[in-house]
């Protein structure tokens, strides 16, 4: 973990709302693991005051973020100019964990609803390094939302897509493509699910990896002020009390959250 | 740049304030811990606290407002798990306090004097997220609202420790001069001020209070001026040490409050957007007095 001034080596938007944003931070891009974030200052002035925290999209010798604008700190970011700099800290946090692929043949099902893509791209690449199947799903309201589809399928075996309007891909919720995908896909795998995305999609998705027996893992999203574990903000409530999104997760084990 | 705080000596007036730096350990990979003037803990209780709902933090107009609730483990394991670690840094070590009642601050005390590597303790009879919880101060406020309580609240610790007492005020009263007097009458070697203010925010999409406990303390730049005011206020008319806090950013904050009439300075808030903070702020003050030819920081003052 280190506070680095980061020189942007661009910042694109890329379709709707978002935003992806290029940093030159090597030391944060050797060190993060899939599913870990930085804490982003917007601003150098003092308005919007604390930090923000983003999930780290991609590594690659620098790091990349993949942003809404959700606000004013993500708005002044998204004016950032190539070559502008900002204080970005991390990596921070505890990531996705990987399938051990010791004993039964590993599969990973992906699962990301909206701008939940962002910490997945990352966690689909370390994964087809390992050699390990993965599907993936992408869920949004509509077409222009879906994002990041031509990244996973790079990575992953499968890429499957559903809108709520059903603009694009199969109609309704991506819990509902889920259930169907587990129909029609084999079973012999042992199954890890990695989910990103609004706090009803991922208690829907856990609920349907508790009764399937599939580890689950969630990444959370919570407001949070330092990002180290001291504020106290972000606290998220579990089997073993309460916990911190910033610090122990944001990626928790679905069977360890009191949803 | 060195200066006293009841028996404390601390090679920089920066103080790295209570809730808003942990344990000290969650900084150690990015910051040189002995470069900051000393290091208060996050407040203890007597029995581990769960803390408030959720959400407790939200962002305001040039601050934040909290409401965590004291959230700690409990002095027990907070001498078990947290002072190994902080007996090490090597610089002075202030343990947050806080009870329910005048006993619970009186066994901590008690507790914590033993421990050898604290320097001293502070008293937090003026965090505003605790209220109405079975302490007996008249209309059910805070300690630090009340200068009879406060006294007793003192007085009681002052029995039990030779440790440096330092009093956390409350800028959520009429008069903070009173309160002041009341501890400094009551022993305390120091008196902090101010904890948070007393606020709210509305999500008016939701039509909800944003935080979970309804109200919270700002804190940040904003609440500066009127922190400011009220350190000059209680530094004229008290004779022990005025530690300044509220809404400092930078070293030309630290240094208005040193102009004021404190001492030294807590930072607070500021730690959580700048980890590195504490130790900038120290430096930035050493490089003023350096500027304005002031030899001595005790000479800093209000021409």
């Amino acid at each position: 973990m280190k506070d680095i001034r980061a020189k942007i080596l661009s910042n694109k938007k890329i379709s709707h709302a978002y935003y992806k944003m290029a940093l030159d931070a090597p030391y944060i891009a050797r060190t993060a693991l899939p599913g870990q974030f930085v804490q982003i200052k917007c601003s150098d002035s003092l308005e919007p005051l604390l930090r923000r925290p983003f999930s780290i999209y991609s590594v690659n010798g620098n790091i990349e973020i993949l942003y809404e604008i959700v606000g004013r700190g993500t708005e002044i970011l998204s004016n950032k100019k190539r070559g502008d700099k900002i204080d970005v800290l991390g990596p921070l946090g505890n990531g996705f964990t990987l399938p051990r692929t010791t004993n039964s043949e590993p599969r990973a099902i992906i699962i990301a609803g909206g701008v939940g893509v962002a910490p997945l791209v990352y966690l689909a690449g370390e994964l087809a390094k390992k050699h390990i199947k993965t599907i993936v799903l992408i869920g949004a309201k509509t077409k222009d939302l879906i994002l990041c589809e031509k990244d996973f399928k790079k990575a992953a075996h499968e890429v499957y897509v559903s809108t709520d309007d059903g603009t694009y891909g199969s109609q309704g919720f991506v819990s509902k493509l889920f259930h169907n995908i587990l129909k029609t896909t084999e079973s012999r795998f042992d199954t890890v699910v990695y989910v990103c995305g609004p706090h009803g999609m991922l208690r829907c998705i856990a609920e349907i990896c508790q009764e399937r027996n599939f580890e689950c893992q969630v990444s959370l999203e919570e407001r949070m002020a330092c990002g180290i574990g001291v504020c106290l903000g972000c606290v998220v409530k579990t089997k073993s009390g309460n916990k911190l999104a910033c610090k122990d997760g944001p990626v928790f084990n679905s069977s360890e959250l009191l949803w | 740049m060195n200066v006293k705080i009841g028996k404390i000596k601390l090679k920089n007036p920066v103080m790295a304030a209570s809730g808003t730096f942990g344990y000290a350990q969650e900084f150690e990979k990015l910051v040189n811990l002995k470069g900051i003037g000393a290091i208060i803990t996050k407040t203890i209780t007597l029995n581990p606290k769960v803390g408030n709902p959720m959400p407790r933090i939200c962002e305001t107009a040039g601050g934040m407002l909290n409401a965590i609730g004291l959230q700690n483990e409990g002095v027990d394991k907070f001498i078990k798990e947290k002072m190994p670690y902080l007996s090490k840094i090597g610089t002075p070590i202030i343990v947050s306090i806080s009870g329910n009642n005048i006993d619970e601050f009186f066994i901590l005390a008690r507790r914590l004097d033993k421990i050898k590597s604290i320097s001293g303790l502070e008293l937090n009879i003026s965090c505003p997220n605790i209220r109405g919880e079975g302490w007996s101060v008249k209309g059910g406020g805070l300690v630090a609202q009340d200068s009879k309580a406060t006294y007793e609240v003192v007085k009681a610790v002052r029995k039990v420790t030779g440790k440096t007492i330092i009093t956390k005020l409350s800028p959520n009263v009429t008069d903070i001069i009173e309160i002041a007097k009341a501890s400094e009458n009551a022993g305390s070697d120091a008196v902090s001020l101010v904890n948070t203010f007393l606020g709210m925010a509305i999500d008016i999409n939701t039509r909800k209070p944003k935080l979970g406990n309804i109200t919270g303390g700002l804190s940040g730049p904003c609440i500066k001026p009127i922190a400011l005011r009220m350190v000059y206020e209680v530094s004229k008319n008290i004779n022990i040490p005025v530690i300044g806090a509220g809404g400092i950013m930078n070293a030309d904050d630290a240094v208005e409050f040193m102009l004021a009439g404190a001492v030294a300075v807590q930072v607070g808030t500021a730690n959580f957007i700048d980890p590195g903070v504490c130790g900038k702020i120290a430096k930035g003050i050493e490089d003023y007095l350096k500027k304005h030819k002031i030899d001595r920081i005790q000479d800093l003052g209000l021409t």
